[in-house]
């Protein structure tokens, strides 16, 4: 049952403009010293997957700097490990594929050197932990031409592009656009299963009939023809699709029983870079935060995720907001509900705020 | 093909560190946690690093386990070099010998030949068991301007603890006339710190002699450096200033410790320009809850703290659950202080589990001592550890 993984690192860019702008969806901090792309390479690796190929597509600089060789996911290997597969340029076609099969065809090389049985293909949209392993197991149980994963569940913000499986058993037998706000679905997750070699003929044959959409395309208009399943995924599920979506993912961290989930066996791999520990100052008061390595606390912290090298200066006040690396929160200042990207500092005695529901977020590299 | 190194540096990681006790039952002194983060190799390796020194021999003998498990193939400090990088030296069986190192300079001895084939023009001789941060180029260039043949860095110690140490004599131009080990009345306060740098054909020279000499004991201190100086070789003093600090004692290991507390700290582990790599575990960040209290402490990833932390240090991954109150004190990894415990004035080695409502220590100004736990060590709910008492998992035949 080897596979060989697939990960879409760019493809739902659009869910988070704000936080993609300058990085790949893959490469968006999370939970303070992660990166998106960490869960499902991590999934990879903990399902014994070691071969994995990481579609990108523009502004991934970012993602090669964390992924770099794939050692902290030990996939720095001589055959196999973790593999780049940036756009695939021709000659007088400059264009950037647009789609999943698109970007799927650029990557024929790979498919065909690939020995592996299977293909796993997953995109950076989710935090959760899947072993891909069991969805294999289900997939040849049932005989299956492709397998999909879904989640239960009410869809979260405003995402676009979502759809519901109906099931019959675990086959699927319609699927049709999740489009009510409060209702239950099975939500596509875009984690597929199939056979290698069922991967290259779908790519070969959308080339000849210029198919792009790869549910709707492949999955919706073969129900028939083909045996495709659903697989639901029952634990933890956090979908980045919006950024009210990506804050509350963050603080549904600070749930004892999600972050167990998450990381109670210590499995989640990330880039290791070294900071000094945190240190907290007699002053600190910190309640139900989470805080990474490196940081200096010295004021108030509350509800918050705190990511490393993070200054929080004496009388600061921060509150359900989430801080990435490097940044400095000055003397008295005060954040509520803020998303502060990377080495933003704001000054002394700033009052800043947002609300729950509209997170107020501020770019990187800001001074205010 | 022989390619050069300049400096190579040795780094003597064999000690037993037995006035640690419990905390080096069964690993090298040099492997005991140090900060939370580090273990006190870190310095040394890192020192080495920064000052461009990318050649490094760890000599290890004493529960090299751990050690040579942390250190690996020197990854975390940028020592895993296509040539050169971190090597560990164990002792050796050969064709016409085997034995194990019998002292400092023995231990260097041994290992000739590794050192020979990076034919550096210098050897730096340092030990791990030494909490500072150095720059080893600048005590080269000293070396090399001075034309030595060996130079000994040397801090001022307060005049009347320079019994405790040994003391360099030295002339104005800081070239040393004479060598005392712990002298009663010390001429001097001018403390060696056990690093050295040698010119490396004068050490090979002086460590075959050493080697044939029956009546040595074959130690740098003791028989290699005083026979250098005997024998007219130029031997300078390199006065450094700053924080450097002796942990082998359950005493000033707990004080190096705290050090790193306040918020002016004496010794800073934070400052970017000089850092101190380490070998970091994976784990998330750590998780304050809403009814704990954290002040003037360090906490590493992973901790999850539900209690109380005052004026502590705690390691990776430790667990201080609700109503727990842990001050002054070093708690190691993977440490788990259960509900109510109350931990003053002690250090938690690495994985010990201390039970519910335990009372391990009291306060610093009516203790007898630091309380000590060591590796693995259970504690079962309700017991009561007498202050300034060690327990030691081996020592009770576990």
């Amino acid at each position: 049952m080897r596979a060989v993984g697939i990960i879409f690192s760019n493809i739902h860019d659009d869910n988070v403009p704000e936080l993609a702008r300058i990085r790949t969806l893959g490469s968006i901090p999370f939970a303070g010293r992660y990166r998106l792309i960490d869960f499902p390479l991590s999934n990879m690796v903990n399902s014994g997957i070691d071969t994995v190929g990481i579609i990108t597509k523009s502004n991934y600089q970012s993602l090669m700097d964390h992924v770099g060789s794939g050692k902290d996911w030990d996939l720095a290997r001589k055959d196999g490990g973790v593999i780049f597969l940036p756009p695939f340029g021709d000659l007088g076609n400059d264009k950037l594929y647009t789609s999943r099969l698109e970007a799927l065809k650029g990557i024929t090389n790979f498919l065909f050197r690939a020995d592996e049985e299977y293909v796993v293909m997953t995109d950076c949209d989710a935090v959760c932990r899947i072993n891909y392993n069991h969805v294999i197991e289900q997939h040849i149980k049932n005989h299956a031409d492709i397998t999909v994963v879904y989640k239960r569940g009410v869809k979260q913000g405003q995402r676009e592009n979502a759809f519901n499986f109906v099931l019959d058993g675990e086959r699927i037998i319609n699927v049709s656009v999740a489009s009510e706000e409060d209702k239950e679905y099975n939500l596509n997750t875009n984690v597929f299963v199939m056979k290698k070699v069922l991967l290259q003929n779908i790519v070969m044959d959308s080339i000849s009939h210029n198919k792009s959409h790869f549910l709707t395309d492949v999955i919706a208009n073969n129900l028939k023809s083909m045996r495709i399943f659903g697989y639901e995924h029952k634990g933890f599920y956090a979908g980045i699709t919006s950024l009210q979506a990506y804050f509350n993912s963050n603080l549904a961290i600070l749930d004892s029983d999600n972050r167990k989930e998450l990381f109670g066996d210590r499995s989640v791999f990330t880039k290791i870079r070294d900071s000094a520990p945190t240190k907290y100052g007699n002053s600190a008061i910190v309640k139900n935060s989470m805080i990474a390595d490196g940081c200096i606390i010295e004021g108030e912290v509350e509800n918050s995720i705190i990511f490393r090298n993070v200054k929080v200066a004496r009388g600061a006040v921060v509150k359900n907001s989430i801080v990435m690396q490097n940044s400095v929160i000055g003397e008295n200042a005060s954040l509520n509900c803020i998303i502060v990207d990377k080495a933003v500092v704001i000054r002394d005695k700033r009052n800043l705020s947002g609300s729950e529901n509209h997170p107020f977020y501020i770019g990187k590299g800001t001074m205010i | 093909m022989i390619r050069k190194k300049k400096c190579v540096a040795m780094l003597l990681a064999g000690g037993q560190g037995s006035r640690l006790y419990a905390l080096t039952s069964n690993i090298a002194k040099p492997a005991v946690s140090f900060g939370g983060k580090y273990r006190i190799i870190d310095f040394p390796l890192s020192n080495c690093v920064n000052s461009g020194i990318d050649t490094v021999g760890v000599l290890t003998q004493y529960q090299p386990l751990i050690l040579n498990d942390y250190i690996g193939n020197g990854q975390p400090w940028d020592l895993d070099r296509a040539y050169g990088g971190v090597h560990i030296l164990s002792p050796y069986q050969a064709k016409h010998s085997y034995d194990w190192y019998k002292g400092t300079a023995n231990a260097i001895y041994q290992n000739l030949h590794f050192m020979k084939q990076f034919d550096p023009d210098y050897v730096l001789v340092l030990s791990g068991d030494h909490i500072y941060k150095m720059n080893y180029s600048i005590m080269l260039n000293y070396h090399i301007l001075n034309d030595a043949d060996c130079t000994i860095a040397a801090i001022e110690v307060p005049i009347k603890e320079a019994s405790r140490f040994g003391i360099l004599n030295t002339n104005e131009d800081g070239s040393i006339y004479e060598f005392e080990e712990k002298p009663k009345k010390p001429k001097s306060n001018l403390a060696s710190m056990g690093i050295y740098i040698f010119s490396a054909k004068k050490l090979f020279k002086y460590l075959e002699e050493d080697s044939k000499d029956p009546k040595s004991s074959n130690d740098f201190g003791k028989d290699v450096l005083p026979k250098m100086l005997f024998n007219g070789e130029k031997m300078m003093a390199y006065k450094f200033s700053g924080y450097w600090k002796d942990v082998g004692t359950i005493q000033s290991l707990y004080d190096a410790n705290m050090d790193l507390l306040g918020d002016v700290p004496m010794f800073d582990v934070t400052d970017t320009s000089w850092k101190i790599q380490s070998r970091s575990p994976l784990a998330p960040p750590h998780f304050i809850a809403e009814e704990a209290k954290v002040a003037n402490s360090i906490i590493l990833s992973g901790c999850e703290i539900y209690g109380v932390v005052e004026n502590s240090i705690l390691g990776s991954n430790v667990v201080v659950e609700k109503g727990a109150v842990v001050k002054n004190s070093i708690i190691m990894s993977d440490v788990v202080v259960g509900a109510g415990s109350e931990i003053d004035y002690s250090i938690l080695d690495e994985n010990c589990v201390i039970g519910k409502n335990v009372v391990i220590g009291k306060d610093k100004s009516v203790a007898k001592g630091i309380t000590v736990v060591g590796r693995d060590y259970v504690v079962e709910d309700g017991s009561i550890i007498e202050d300034g008492a060690m327990l030691d998992k081996n020592s009770i035949g576990g």
